[in-house]
């Protein structure tokens, strides 16, 4: 059994709770600044990125992979800014134009390509293969220290590896700056703080988390890890230390505990196929976040607050 | 093409005939009621709703399955799609009134966790003995191909039943969108009336779904009413064209999908809506891009002229080079940039306008705010001759008596 979970399921375990951490750290800053459907957005764009990649070069190799969805992103956020400006349309209808055209472009593009010769699809872009990113050289708990083995591991571990770190980093160095823009961007303007450049920086760790993810765990895992763990820490406490730690400690538990349940939970009630880890995943979030909505230490915030609450701040 | 053509006027069976028909009812429903949501600011709403629908379309399918042994039946589809969609709306709704989590963020999380759960039980059903997955993967992104007769009725028939709902509607939902105190005012129930067009926007929804796929049936009520925008600013008018626009979109996109069977309706509809959204942009005469800036350099040209008038009139010397241009095509200036004795009466009148639009603004401010002279074209296109007629006698009685 333990040499079975280490090849089959502690890769995959792994590289969730690392994607989880990561969308869900900077989460934290999307939610808190009414920016939490930027998380949707980046997600269904980075598709048509994908699959032009995929075209282009032939391969499911990462690289290109991670150009043509940084590309989408870019076209995206250029089109976005340009039906609003031009087209004089709201945000959220703007953004809602642009994302479902790309996504649409998406979908012709992957229905023209010849799957034969590259295995991709709309399911795959949708719910990712995280139950597929087995390590099959490690066949026990002894592997972690053979190198040879090490060697073979899937490169979705280290690279989402690489982007949590990078991810933290960003939060540590810019903390400040972060924290001031988000919380009053006309002080952080006049103190030097420089919120828009700040944020811009944000926007694109969201896009790079995104893509880093997306390829692991697919497009809902992403978006549910933006939001919904930072949204139930958000319910915990009114620090904004306070709130990361929380929102990490659910995306692990959501990682976790989605994992298991989707892997084993079947087999437990006489099923014989496990679930859609992804998917798990995200439904095991929404209960964390469902359960903290009602016993929250800090869900209700200042009483009233909330009809105040409807109109984004721009 | 050819096939496309006979397709265009009906003449490609009687299948093909009533998708693209119902296609087309639908998008225009899907247009129309997007317009008042478009105007209520709730767009991002049908994104809950439209991926919501997930687990209850999956739940539908594996109870059918296991009670009927055949979970395709669209009916029961649709009505599970719609409880769960409906749920998903009363959540998001719950979120932003008892706990402080901003709109966004409610919408995100129960559209994200929805959905994952509706692909957790697309996994089950994949796994089931009785599932034969290929009916459902196709709400995912639509696909008209192969749709049963009476699945193109029930859908064209629920479409036109939420279009007439709306037009009856229609007089309320505009008083909600603009001004929801005088609407509560005229005895219009504003809470009702939001809760009828989310219902008609969630029905329509889970109509649409097997037509363009849960992941862009949001698009048919977004961009063709984004789209009317640009060719209107009344609001009675908006529903119509944004019905219209959907309705075209609707009807190319599940033709075309019709011609080529591998081709999903979903995102050939919203390509064909985003096409004409594009030309609407761009040439639209109203606020299109090209109509802008056309606007933008003939208001240019205005100032230079006028600019120029003035300073001929005050006998300054023009040294920048457009209005030199311009002063010169008129006949207003001579080469060497001195005044014609056109260009003088021009400039002497230009003056006059001036202090006739001064004497106004001090006798009449809140007309003056009101009207949108901006002082680069001649007083009489602003003002009726009589008022005109006024104002000079009162100058030249203020020149009298200085």
């Amino acid at each position: 059994m333990s040499n079975d979970f280490v090849q089959l399921s502690l890769m995959p375990l792994a590289i969730g709770v690392l994607a989880c951490i990561a969308c869900a750290l900077l989460g934290n800053f999307l939610v808190l600044r009414r920016q939490s459907m930027i998380g949707d957005a980046v997600s269904h764009v980075a598709l048509p990125g994908i699959v032009l990649a995929v075209i282009l070069s032939g391969t499911l190799d990462v690289g290109p992979m991670l150009v043509g969805a940084a590309g989408a992103a870019i076209v995206a956020a250029l089109l976005i800014e340009l039906v609003r400006k031009v087209g004089n349309v709201e945000p959220g209808a703007a953004i809602g134009v642009v994302l479902t055209t790309l996504f649409a472009s998406g979908v012709l593009l992957l229905e023209q390509t010849d799957t034969s010769k590259v295995h991709l699809d709309v399911e795959h872009a949708l719910y990712g293969n995280l139950e597929s990113l087995i390590w099959l050289a490690g066949d026990s708990w002894g592997s972690l220290l053979d190198p040879q083995a090490l060697a073979e591991i899937p490169p979705q571990l280290p690279r989402l590896a690489i982007v949590l770190v990078a991810v933290s980093a960003f939060i540590a160095i810019f903390w400040k700056e972060l924290v001031i823009g988000t919380f009053d961007t006309a002080f952080a303007d006049s103190i030097g703080a420089r919120p828009q450049g700040v944020g811009f920086g944000l926007i694109v760790m969201v896009a790079v988390a995104a893509v880093a993810a997306f390829d692991a765990v697919g497009s809902i895992i992403v978006i549910a890890m933006f939001i919904c763990p930072p949204s139930a820490a958000r319910l915990m406490t009114d620090r904004m230390p306070a709130q990361i730690t929380w929102s990490v400690v659910f995306a692990t538990l959501s990682a976790v505990f989605g994992y298991i349940l989707a892997g084993y939970g079947p087999l437990w009630i006489g099923a014989t196929s496990s679930v859609s880890a992804a998917g798990m995943i995200a439904t095991v979030s929404g209960i964390i976040l469902g359960i903290v909505c009602f016993i929250g230490p800090k869900r209700h915030g200042i009483r009233g607050a909330g009809a105040l609450s409807a109109a984004p701040a721009e | 093409m050819d096939a496309f053509l006979s397709a265009l006027v009906f003449q490609a069976g009687y299948n093909t005939t009533v998708v693209s028909i119902g296609s087309a009812i639908l998008g225009a429903s899907a247009g129309a009621i997007g317009a008042f949501v478009l105007l209520r600011k709730r767009s991002l709403v049908s994104d809950t709703i439209s991926h919501a629908t997930l687990p209850g379309l999956a739940l539908a399918f594996i109870f059918m399955a296991l009670v009927t042994g055949d979970g395709r039946w669209v009916g029961g589809l649709m009505i599970g799609a719609a409880i769960s969609a409906g749920i998903g709306l009363v959540v998001v709704e719950w979120m932003v009134r008892h706990t402080r989590l901003a709109e966004d963020a409610a919408i995100g999380s129960v559209l994200s966790v929805f959905f994952g759960f509706g692909i957790v039980l697309l996994t089950v059903i994949q796994s089931m003995e009785t599932g034969r997955q290929a009916g459902i993967s196709d709400y995912l992104v639509g696909s008209t191909a192969g749709m049963l007769r009476s699945e193109d009725e029930t859908i064209a028939i629920a479409a036109l039943v939420v279009g007439a709902v709306i037009f009856v509607m229609r007089r309320s939902f505009t008083l909600v969108c603009f001004d929801q105190e005088y609407a509560a005012v005229r005895g219009v129930n504003v809470r009702l009336t939001d809760l009828v067009m989310l219902g008609l926007l969630l029905a329509i929804t889970v109509i649409g779904l097997k037509v363009a796929g849960l992941v862009l049936i949001v698009a048919m009520t977004i961009i063709p009413p984004v789209t009317a925008r640009f060719w209107t600013d009344r609001p009675e008018p908006m529903p119509i064209i944004a019905a219209a626009i959907g309705a075209v979109s609707a009807y190319l996109g599940a033709i075309i999908s019709s011609l080529d069977g591998g081709l999903p309706t979903g995102p050939l509809i919203v390509l064909v809506a985003f096409g004409v959204f594009i030309a609407s942009m761009l040439f639209s005469p109203r606020s299109g891009l090209f109509a802008g800036n056309l606007r933008k350099l003939s208001f240019r040209h205005d100032v230079h002229e006028r600019q120029g008038m003035l300073a001929l009139a005050r006998g300054k010397r023009i040294r920048d080079p457009v209005t030199l241009r311009i002063l010169q095509r008129k006949g207003l200036v001579r080469r060497d940039g001195v005044a014609t004795p056109q260009g003088q009466a021009a400039g002497a009148e230009v003056v006059r306008d001036e202090a006739r639009w001064a004497l106004y603004c001090r006798l009449y401010p809140e007309e003056a705010a009101g009207t949108t002279h901006q002082g680069v074209t001649a007083i009489k296109e602003a003002l009726p001759p009589d008022l005109i007629a006024d104002l000079d006698r009162r100058l030249s009685l203020q020149q009298a008596q200085p």
